[in-house]
């Protein structure tokens, strides 16, 4: 896996890539996702505000309310539910694409074109899933945030000054980058597993079911368990 | 000219082929025939390079294919063109793109030449008027045509058939097998066809291997394998449960 990861990269930094193929795929994984996105990000907003008003108002701190929904989806919450979002709904059909490819013989008959593999499906694929995921994981915190002033807010009384002017004093740039640089490796992480599932997939369609199952249990694993690793070095 | 000296391929345990060797003299056509599931595919694919063998060499033109780097098979696969057994035509794209692809990828054609020879392919085939429409909106016919004008559109020098008429109707079946002789007229390729279609494709093959028991057990003219007397090469041509070809 890490070979494939290397030589993805490799033909990423050597070879022009197709300005077409990288839109139609940030169109898949990026704009495709985004409703998907601003659900779970508002619904996981709302919790937040419900949950951590009651949690901070037994300590007389419902003002607080602002800066940890904010820090709770920025550094961690928008990040993960993301890449995990994107995992089921993208990462599973690039792993299905690509291992029916696989057993119809389209990779050969690319092959046998003398055109490389990796720099049409994988390639492609990977740069979209670096330059998507921070994009939706903005998304994501914007509308949680919003969500959690629905419920903290209007639905519970903590003013709309105090919920984003407290958010201001505690969010700070590390924190934004911390949540950027984990998107980043988040949208290496998925692409990476799920197309080196596919394109290894065994024969038939349950082969390709397994690989898509595989993908998507590995991918969310591997975010959680990488999750810890950075907010251990990041924060 | 094509030369495979003794190659060997093992899947789990199971010995497919078992020291394969002949040769193809450049500009000829040669039949492979043999039983069902028994490596002319695979036989087909070490020819391309898509599979490493275990031992023994694949040589075209003076390269070997095992021993080549990766950029230098790119070039020479640049050469070929493979029909596959169910076209492996691109699902996403349609037929028209489907053949314009490796023009557009490969060559420097402006889309009008392109344009122009793909639709040409296409009519030659007899596929026109299917060319906006997705693979799985055709018929397996179509596809293993669109497939055929795919693989013949830059004009390769070195084509391999993996049975192009099998499961097609015996009119569709006797067209393709006609455009495979005109073209080969035309582009003067060397080629490898596996087919069951006896006698039908020994029109236009120079020779005929039959491939029993991972080894190639003669290569010889086809009036020569018509009138065989050994045992074997005759019942796989007349087609007879009796004889020494067991089926299991």
């Amino acid at each position: 896996m890490g070979l494939f990861l290397a030589r993805a990269f490799f033909y990423a930094s050597t070879t022009p890539l197709k300005f077409s193929n990288l839109l139609k795929e940030i169109q898949f994984i990026g704009f495709q996702s985004i409703l998907v996105i601003f659900l779970t990000g508002a619904f996981a907003g709302m919790v937040l505000g419900l949950q951590g008003f009651y949690t901070l108002n037994r300590f007389g701190s419902a003002a607080l309310l602002g800066p940890m929904v904010a820090l709770s989806l920025i550094k961690e919450l928008g990040p993960v539910l993301t890449a995990l979002m994107v995992t089921g709904r993208a990462g599973s059909a690039i792993t299905a694409e690509i291992g029916i490819m696989r057993i119809s013989e389209q990779i050969d008959a690319l092959e046998l074109m003398g055109l490389n593999p990796f720099r049409y499906l994988v390639v492609p694929k990977l740069v979209a899933g670096i330059i998507a995921l921070p994009l939706l994981t903005a998304i994501f915190n914007v509308v949680g945030i919003l969500g959690g002033y629905l419920t903290g807010g209007k639905l519970l009384g903590v003013g709309e000054g105090i919920y984003f002017g407290e958010m201001a004093n505690y969010v700070d740039m590390q924190d934004i980058l911390g949540g950027i640089y984990k998107c980043l490796t988040f949208g290496v992480l998925i692409t990476w597993v799920c197309c080196y599932k596919g394109y290894y997939s065994g024969f038939g369609a349950e082969g390709v079911s397994k690989a898509t199952t595989q993908a998507v249990v590995i991918s969310s694993v591997l975010i959680l368990i990488w999750d810890y690793f950075m907010t251990s070095i990041l924060f | 000219m094509i030369s495979v000296e003794d190659l060997h391929k093992s899947f789990d345990g199971l010995e497919v082929l078992r020291g394969v060797s002949f040769q193809i003299e450049k500009g000829e056509i040669l039949g492979l025939i043999g039983m069902s599931g028994y490596g002319k595919s695979v036989l087909l694919k070490h020819i391309a390079g898509l599979i490493r063998p275990d031992r023994g060499r694949v040589i075209i033109d003076g390269n070997d294919m095992c021993c080549l780097r990766h950029k230098d098979l790119q070039r020479l696969r640049s050469r070929f063109g493979f029909l596959f057994q169910n076209g492996a035509l691109f699902d996403s794209l349609t037929v028209y793109e489907n053949v314009a692809f490796p023009l557009r990828e490969k060559t420097k054609l402006s889309e009008e030449q392109i344009r122009k020879k793909v639709l040409d392919m296409l009519d030659q085939v007899d596929v026109i008027g299917a060319e906006n429409k997705y693979p799985a909106e055709i018929s397996g016919g179509m596809i293993r045509r669109a497939a055929l004008a795919r693989a013949l559109v830059r004009e390769p020098d070195i084509m391999l058939f993996d049975e192009p008429t099998t499961g097609l109707d015996p009119i569709i079946a006797h067209h393709i097998i006609n455009l495979i002789q005109s073209c080969h007229k035309r582009l003067k390729f060397t080629g490898i066809l596996v087919t069951h279609e006896i006698p039908k494709t020994f029109e236009i093959v120079q020779k005929v291997a039959l491939l029993y028991e991972g080894k190639i057990l003669t290569v010889e003219t086809p009036a020569e394998i018509l009138s065989s007397d050994d045992p074997i090469v005759h019942q796989f041509i007349t087609g007879s449960i009796e004889g020494p070809v067991q089926y299991h």
